[in-house]
């Protein structure tokens, strides 16, 4: 008894003794605020405040259904109703008071992992959360940095897996530098139990994400979701920061904007600076913040440069740069010339070339055509003509292909540029003119119009050397 | 006077939802022997034969329930025994209300732990244990043990994965498994008499501390089948509760000793 109270009067003495610094954050703390919460790619105001303040964060947690991409729906579960999860800002030396809710309809417990928290599992250990209840807990913003936050329950891979992260910046006392756009940018891979593309309601496969065999690998939740309408924007002349963050989970990214280099990386969202940096790693539970000035106007892509996953799976995003050209910093296409490499003249060859065989009939032709077809085709349309959806119209059964022979001719004689609807779905790509002789042409459309349940017929070389003439 | 118009309303109810407990069946299961999810790679859990309801307990059958003993109604039962969210989508203490399913036949969730307990009591019976409940629950309907089967597997986890929403749906739906029960999969978390015997505290990933074999839950090579996310979802569920919780998606069913005949 008298030792323990020993104790005590020697801890308290030595408690008025310590230096300031070690005893004092909580001192500092003036006032409360509730914090701005945004969903990707809005960020939060900036924090304009000198001082550290009580911030309260209420986060939601819900499991809802939602599109990953066109006409594919997941369950996605997330911190504040969207992938990534809520954007959280707040100061260096901030109290944060946390409240995690878990909605009373959601099937499962949760909780968060908030990698900006000093202390057992970020938070994880004191939020643990079944459906229909909410925990509190608090934590000082001891480092400064963009931190990305997770949910760390059992199977914690699943839990990611279905969406739950999001980042949490911690603004530094100075601030980082003023710029005129900040955005939020967050990848994650997605295992579906169906391939890519395969519509309706799709669920989780474990055996695919323990294969690491992602079939979607997306931008702020879905493929899509910051393209067209929804791709980020900016004027000339102005500086762009992307809060880039990879929930994972399993994946890391090589984050690149196709045609502009990062003029600063904050390296792994801490201080040290990189400049003119072409690609970035962010890892898995990682994140980056990259600067740049858009110099040009037009739109640039955002991409993992893992490049798979940029163009078939779906990490692409859009960033519109409008306003007036500086043909200095960029031309455009300046001229386009014949480039012949042995000169202009004519080419002779010292033999004359075999004579190519010609088909006889139109069986001969379908044959051919096939042959022909397996070079020259079947690395867009596909074996059987099927396509690839959203990048390669298909032939079979083609709407396109058998309401007009004349077009088709023209196509492969020349190649075919800009939008067209093939059995109702719209393509928008380039098809080269592929430099084929009129026999071969004649050939090929022969037997595509003869196979895969078209309308048949047979297109002749003289048909097609009509054609070139026009 | 006013007593007895009150106890014609009650039955008044009662008769609404007709079926109740009188739609109790049970079946037994034969006892054996399994490795449980969280254990070292040589444990092996045996399981005496019990006889486990066939339905989890409806909401029709818990009204009856708390008819006939009011201090287990919504307004009466005291908060250390079932905390706020108690039989909440219930519209009165005697009135289940549209959100308990077609006749009250949706399972009855927004129970606590102690009367899930209250409620086998009454019934004659108990509640099973953790055991005896994921014993029974390695079913299918063709065969006892389909846990290694990939397809089982990814049915249960497709439930998991998908939010409910009031009401749910019939305890008669879903697969009967082998044995003769309903409802395992597919409908609702259930309540096991010793839910919190795998301690595992909030932060699934330093419950190694615990459990030795086990790092990271949700990967962990330790456990008996790592890839089993079903198992380790259950686990985390049972672990986030507390014997006073009332949850949307938790519901329980009874449980017998077989009789020595």
């Amino acid at each position: 008894m008298r030792v323990s109270i020993l104790i005590t009067i020697a801890w308290l003495f030595l408690a008025t003794m310590l230096p300031a610094t070690h005893v004092s954050h909580a001192a500092e703390v003036k006032g409360e605020e509730h914090a701005v919460l945004t969903a990707a790619p809005s960020v939060p105001p900036l924090i304009t405040r000198k001082h550290s303040t009580k911030v309260i964060v209420e986060l939601e947690v819900r499991e809802r259904v939602g599109t990953i991409a066109e006409g594919v729906e997941y369950t996605f579960w997330t911190f504040g109703g969207t992938v990534p999860g809520r954007f959280i800002r707040v100061r260096e030396g901030d109290q944060v008071e946390f409240h995690l809710k878990n909605h009373p309809d959601n099937k499962v417990p949760h909780n968060i992992d908030l990698h900006a928290v000093t202390g057992p599992g970020g938070g994880a250990t004191s939020s643990f959360t079944p459906p229909g209840h909410e925990s509190i807990f608090s934590f000082a913003a001891l480092n400064p940095g963009l931190y990305v936050y997770h949910c760390a329950t059992a199977p914690v891979g699943m839990h990611i897996a279905n969406g739950m992260y999001g980042l949490i910046l911690v603004d530094s006392k100075k601030g980082l530098p003023k710029v005129d756009r900040e955005y939020y940018v967050m990848q994650g891979d997605f295992y579906t139990v169906g391939s890519n593309g395969d519509t309706g309601l799709q669920t989780f496969s474990m055996e695919k994400a323990l294969r690491e065999d992602a079939e979607y690998v997306v931008f702020n939740g879905s493929v899509g979701a910051l393209t067209g309408d929804h791709a980020l924007q900016a004027e000339v002349g102005e500086t762009v920061r992307l809060y880039v963050g990879n929930g994972g989970p399993n994946l890391v990214s090589s984050f690149h904007v196709i045609g502009e280099i990062f003029d600063e990386v904050r390296i792994e969202a801490g201080d040290a600076i990189n400049r003119n940096v072409q690609t970035t790693l962010v890892p898995a539970g990682g994140a980056a913040i990259v600067d740049f000035k858009v110099d040009v106007p037009g739109t640039f892509i955002l991409v993992d440069h893992s490049i798979f996953r940029a163009f078939n799976k779906g990490a692409l995003g859009m960033l519109k740069v409008t306003g007036k050209p500086n043909t200095a910093v960029y031309s455009g296409q300046q001229d386009q010339r014949i480039y012949l490499p042995e000169g202009g003249a004519v080419q002779t060859t010292p033999e004359p070339a075999p004579k190519p065989k010609l088909a006889a009939n139109k069986a001969e032709r379908i044959e051919m055509g096939r042959g022909a077809y397996q070079t020259n085709c079947v690395a867009c349309h596909q074996a059987d003509g099927q396509g690839i959806a959203g990048a390669f119209p298909p032939l079979a059964k083609s709407d396109y292909l058998n309401a007009d022979v004349n077009r088709a001719i023209d196509t492969v004689l020349s190649g075919l540029q800009g939008e067209i609807t093939v059995n109702g779905e719209p393509y928008n790509n380039v098809m080269p003119s592929l430099g084929l002789s009129d026999e071969k042409i004649a050939n090929i459309l022969t037997y595509v119009l003869n196979s895969w349940d078209n309308d048949g017929g047979e297109v002749s070389p003289a048909q097609v050397s009509k054609r070139r003439k026009k | 006077m006013k007593l007895l118009s009150a106890g014609w309303l009650i039955l008044g109810t009662l008769s609404a939802f007709g079926a109740g407990a009188a739609s109790r069946e049970m079946s037994e299961i034969p006892g054996g022997v399994y490795r449980p999810q969280y254990g070292t790679k040589d444990e092996q859990v045996e399981v005496e034969s019990f006889v486990l309801d066939n339905y989890a307990v409806t909401n029709a059958d818990y009204l009856e329930f708390v008819t006939e003993n009011p201090r287990w109604r919504k307004s009466q039962t005291p908060q250390i025994f079932a905390d706020a969210a108690y039989l909440k989508h219930w519209i009165a203490d005697l009135d289940p209300g549209p959100d308990s399913g077609p006749e009250g036949m949706s399972p009855v969730t927004n129970v606590s732990w102690f009367a899930a307990r209250a409620y086998c009591r009454w019934s004659g019976s108990r509640l099973p244990t953790l055991a005896e409940w994921e014993f029974a629950a390695r079913a299918s309907e063709s065969k006892p043990d389909a846990i290694g089967d990939v397809d089982f597997r990814q049915r249960i986890l497709d439930w998991y994965a998908k939010p409910a929403k009031p009401p749910l749906p019939k305890v008669t739906d879903g697969f009967i498994n082998v044995y003769g029960v309903t409802g395992l999969h597919g409908l609702v978390w259930e309540w096991v008499s010793d839910w919190n015997s795998v301690l595992l505290t909030g932060e699934s990933r330093v419950d190694a501390g615990l459990e030795r074999q086990l790092f990271c839950a949700g990967a962990s090579a330790g456990s008996a089948d790592p890839s089993d996310y079903a198992a380790f979802l259950r686990f985390a569920m049972r672990a986030s509760l507390q014997a006073d919780y009332a949850v949307g998606n938790l519901g329980f069913r009874c449980a017998k000793d077989r009789s020595p005949n």
